[in-house]
């Protein structure tokens, strides 16, 4: 059980926000195992972990332990202790939390943004604290109006005496509230009674970024700061094995070049001297075991893979069986590139290394990871070392670096320069710099009935892991089966007798890693593509023959149907137009988009509408699930343009120009209908993603007859002939 | 010693006369509202004003904005700016927010060019800023909200 702990008392946490006194709560969530016995019963082994701060100033301050990199949950995780507390909006602010464990994530034991699971994994522990706040004030007040507590109601960041109508504010009662034991056992609001959750509040980080005023990682200054660009190698796993500085060094600013492990650093007095001071170094690589590494040649590499079995990640009947008693039988061979995240800010990070501590200021979705990371190369303790989230300028999962390599870098430098230096990353340096969505050959095969039915499923992936070899290793690869390669598709919810999944894993090299959505970015373009394709050989309406097979799944049922009713699925489109729909469930949420799009004769697509529907759950704040759904929408729409290609072991693309993104002139109309539900809560930064590219791909066939089996997209693919 | 204007304030700053505009404003004036994206004029977050004109900084010598009038985010004039802040925060359209001072530099230029954009009118004018969490549509929406505004705050 959670149990709150009042913190207002003890000296060492005032600093920064928390300084200057009021009401401080912490709360503490015994790990599995732990006795639940109350945390002050044993001081010496319990650690602060602030949560929320009332302020004699009247300021409520929650430190919030996840990192806001876009989808709103500095706002989001606000809202659900203002919503508890009784708190005025306007008088919320937010402050990043430092790494620590008392801030580990509920779910995955290490202090990390992803999964979409912030705000689910949050939402008791905030409401706890929210709750039992609200009821010390009003305790407090009640003792100072010698009254009932019952007598007393919160609002607005008030206590009201209801008969007599005198009233305290929170900024009055933060002081006498600090002085009392926690309320225990407080009860909830009933949902029914929610002002706040649940309503399109404003986020509270708009004012700053309309302004130029929000600090990311990038804008960190710190006094005596250097600026550090690195020459990596070419080739992953390559080393420098002879470097000559001399010209590098002549650049004015340029002040050392340092090697690290992972490259050669210019370090200089701006990011510009040490840019013009990298182009002059001359080194020579050792290129490793990838300077071979071609695209083609590694499709026909998975290819060969996908000849034999895999670990197996569902079965259920025979679908071998089944297939060679099938009347009928569909193959589809499907391929889908390494994919980078490309955040608009490229990578950085500040480093301060010192012989007796070390500060890092960054944009991070990992601060426990980062924190042991920079701890080892600095050579200090991890009490030592700190870490300062500041905003992230987009992260899609690439600020959530299994290895920190972003943090080391900075740290090895700083080291060994003896002062703070900002290492920045190029957009040519961040593209070619890996830590990609890995590619991915799919073999997927079903048996029809006669009438139509389909009968077996048989589905085999080959791709890298990026977790196996990785303290997640236990928790994700189960049975020789890493879940994020699977996922999407082992969790197949159509009804079909016979179903087989496996996959054969990759051989690692290029550094590969998390993309928003993870496995289902290109799972979900297999399955929803290939269903389609069953569905026309069938003779079946796409959307009928889901509706068939979704039965006894609700909550597909209801995303699918609402967008499809939405768009009109029963009406005529205009002449030269497609439709394609796809829904998928992930990270606990159903999404179903319908799309409609237009191809012209040189082969290209224009997508002119997409009509999501998402059944999340219970809603914490609506228009931050639209905009979720609209950045889902146009992250999908970019996988149909863009990839992360190899010649000779080196990355072919540089900037935006070879690895284009969405603009806006290429942005459809986009509707998100929000369905009503009352069931388990899933996430919304993720979930949006995966039904994109398959709903277009459907509808390119819908206008078409053309089945795209490969993405990016190839405008030769659709031309007319 | 190069002296440049910004944001109507002189400054001498001592750097190298190719040295990008951008990184003069961000680290030599620092001021840190202008963003560095690409660094080859390929998505818009470094757009400044330089003599009333959208300019990438991240390409622009510093020696060629010598005797110009430049003008960031930070010191946008409230003619354009206010509405166009108001609408941003009234549709709440940044989300992760690093693009957001460029699209908004980018969109002051357009809606004193085009007080009554059409939508493709937005489309043509925003095409060079990239906006890797998708508001598009809402910056779509936000401007002409913004040109609504300024429209009834002529007509009063």
């Amino acid at each position: 059980m959670t149990e709150v702990v009042n913190l207002s008392r003890r000296g060492f946490l005032r600093a920064g926000a928390l300084s200057g006194g009021g009401l401080i709560l912490g709360v503490y969530l015994p790990t599995p195992g732990e006795a639940a016995e109350p945390p002050l019963a044993k001081p010496a082994s319990f650690k602060p972990n602030a949560f929320l701060r009332i302020g004699s100033d009247n300021s409520v301050t929650v430190i919030v332990n996840h990192s806001e990199m876009g989808q709103g949950i500095y706002s989001g995780l606000a809202m659900i202790v203002a919503e508890e507390l009784d708190a005025d909006w306007t008088k919320v602010k937010v402050e990043a939390a430092p790494a620590d464990p008392v801030y580990n994530h509920t779910m995955y034991g290490v202090q990390i943004t992803g999964g979409s699971t912030s705000t689910i994994s949050e939402w008791d522990r905030l409401r706890k604290a929210g709750a039992t706040a609200r009821a010390m004030l009003i305790t407090a007040a009640a003792q100072a109006w010698k009254v009932a507590p019952g007598s007393c109601r919160a609002n607005k960041s008030r206590v009201i005496h209801q008969e007599s109508g005198i009233v305290l504010s929170y900024g009055e009662l933060a002081e006498p509230a600090s002085r009392l034991a926690p309320v225990r056992n407080v009860p909830l609001k009933d949902p029914a009674n929610f002002t706040l959750i649940g309503t399109p509040v404003k986020r509270l980080d708009t004012p700053d970024k309309v302004t130029g005023a929000a600090v990311f990682g990038l804008d960190v200054t710190v006094p005596g700061m250097l600026v550090a660009v690195l020459a990596r190698p070419p080739v992953f796993g390559g080393k420098a094995i002879r470097v000559n500085s001399a010209k590098a060094l002549a650049v004015s600013g340029v002040r050392r070049v340092v090697e690290i492990d992972r490259g050669v650093a210019v370090v200089a007095d701006g990011f510009w001297q040490a840019r013009k001071g990298r182009a002059k170094l001359e080194i020579d690589w050792d290129l490793g075991d990838l300077s071979a590494l071609d695209s083609h040649m590694q499709r026909d590499e998975y290819v060969e893979l996908s000849r034999s079995p895999g670990a197996v990640a569902r079965k259920q009947g025979d679908a071998e069986a089944a297939l060679a008693a099938s009347a009928r039988v569909l193959e589809s061979v499907l391929d889908l590139p390494y994919l980078a995240h490309a955040p608009m800010e490229p990578l950085n990070c500040v480093a301060d290394v010192r012989p007796d501590g070390c500060d890092v200021w960054t944009g991070t979705q990992a601060q426990t990871l980062d924190h042991h990371a920079a701890a080892l190369a600095a050579g200090l303790k991890p009490e030592q070392v700190k870490i300062h989230t500041t905003l992230l300028g987009g992260g899609f999962g690439r600020r959530a670096a299994l290895d920190s390599h972003f943090v080391r870098e900075a740290v090895l430098v700083s080291k060994a320069v003896k002062a703070p230096v900002k290492v920045i990353w190029t957009r040519e340096d961040d593209l070619k710099g890996g830590y990609y969505r890995p590619a991915a050959h799919h073999v997927i095969s079903a048996g029809l009935s006669e009438d139509g039915q389909i009968t077996a499923w048989k589905h085999r992936i080959v791709c890298q892991s990026f977790i196996i070899g990785t303290p997640f290793e236990a928790a994700i690869v189960k049975d020789g089966v890493d879940e994020t390669c699977v996922e999407g598709a082992a969790d197949l919810p159509y009804e079909i007798p016979n179903i087989l999944v496996d996959w054969k894993k990759a051989p690692s090299g290029v550094p590969v890693q998390w993309l928003r959505s993870v496995g289902h970015t290109h799972t979900a373009f297999v399955v929803e593509t290939f269903l389609d394709e069953l569905a026309h050989a069938a003779g079946k309406d796409p959307l009928e023959l889901r509706r068939s097979l979704l039965a006894k799944h609700p909550r597909h049922l209801r995303v699918l149907d609402r967008a499809a009713q939405e768009f009109g699925w029963d009406k005529p489109l205009r002449d030269g137009r497609g439709r394609g729909l796809a829904v998928h469930q992930s990270f606990g949420s159903y999404v179903a988009h319908v799309v409609e799009i237009s191809v012209s004769k040189t082969g290209k697509i224009t997508v002119h509408r997409v009509v999501c529907a998402i059944d999340c759950g219970p809603i914490v704040n609506p228009d931050s699930i639209r905009a979720q759904m609209e950045g889902c929408i146009v992250f999908g729409l970019s996988t149909l343009h863009h990839e992360i290609t190899f010649t000779d072991g080196r990355v072919k693309q540089r900037n935006f120009h070879d690895y284009p993104v969405l603009r806006m002139n290429e942005t459809p109309e986009i509707e998100v209908h929000i369905v009503k539900s009352t069931d388990s809560m899933g996430g919304v930064g993720e979930p949006g993603v995966p039904p994109v590219a398959p709903a277009v791909a459907n509808a390119v066939f819908n206008l078409t007859g053309k089945r795209i089996r490969r993405l990016p997209f190839r405008a030769d693919d659709l031309k007319q002939a | 010693m190069i002296t440049i204007r910004v944001n109507r304030k002189e400054y001498h700053v001592d750097v190298e006369p190719d040295t990008p505009l951008l990184w003069v404003i961000r680290e030599t004036i620092g001021l840190t509202g202008t963003k560095f994206g690409c660094g080859v004029a390929q998505c818009g977050a470094c757009t400044i004003h330089l003599d009333g004109e959208a300019a990438r900084s991240c390409v622009t010598p510093v020696e060629r904005a010598i005797g110009r009038e430049i003008v960031t985010i930070e010191g946008l004039p409230d003619d354009l700016g206010r509405p166009l802040k108001d609408a941003w925060i009234a549709l709440d359209v940044p989300q992760c927010g690093y693009c957001q001072s460029g699209q908004i530099m980018a969109a002051a230029v357009l809606l004193r060019e085009n007080p009554n954009p059409t939508d493709e009118d937005v489309d043509d004018g925003m095409t060079g800023n990239i906006c890797r969490c998708g508001t598009y549509p809402r910056i779509r929406r936000a401007i002409h909200l913004a040109a609504q505004a300024i429209a009834k705050g002529a007509a009063r």
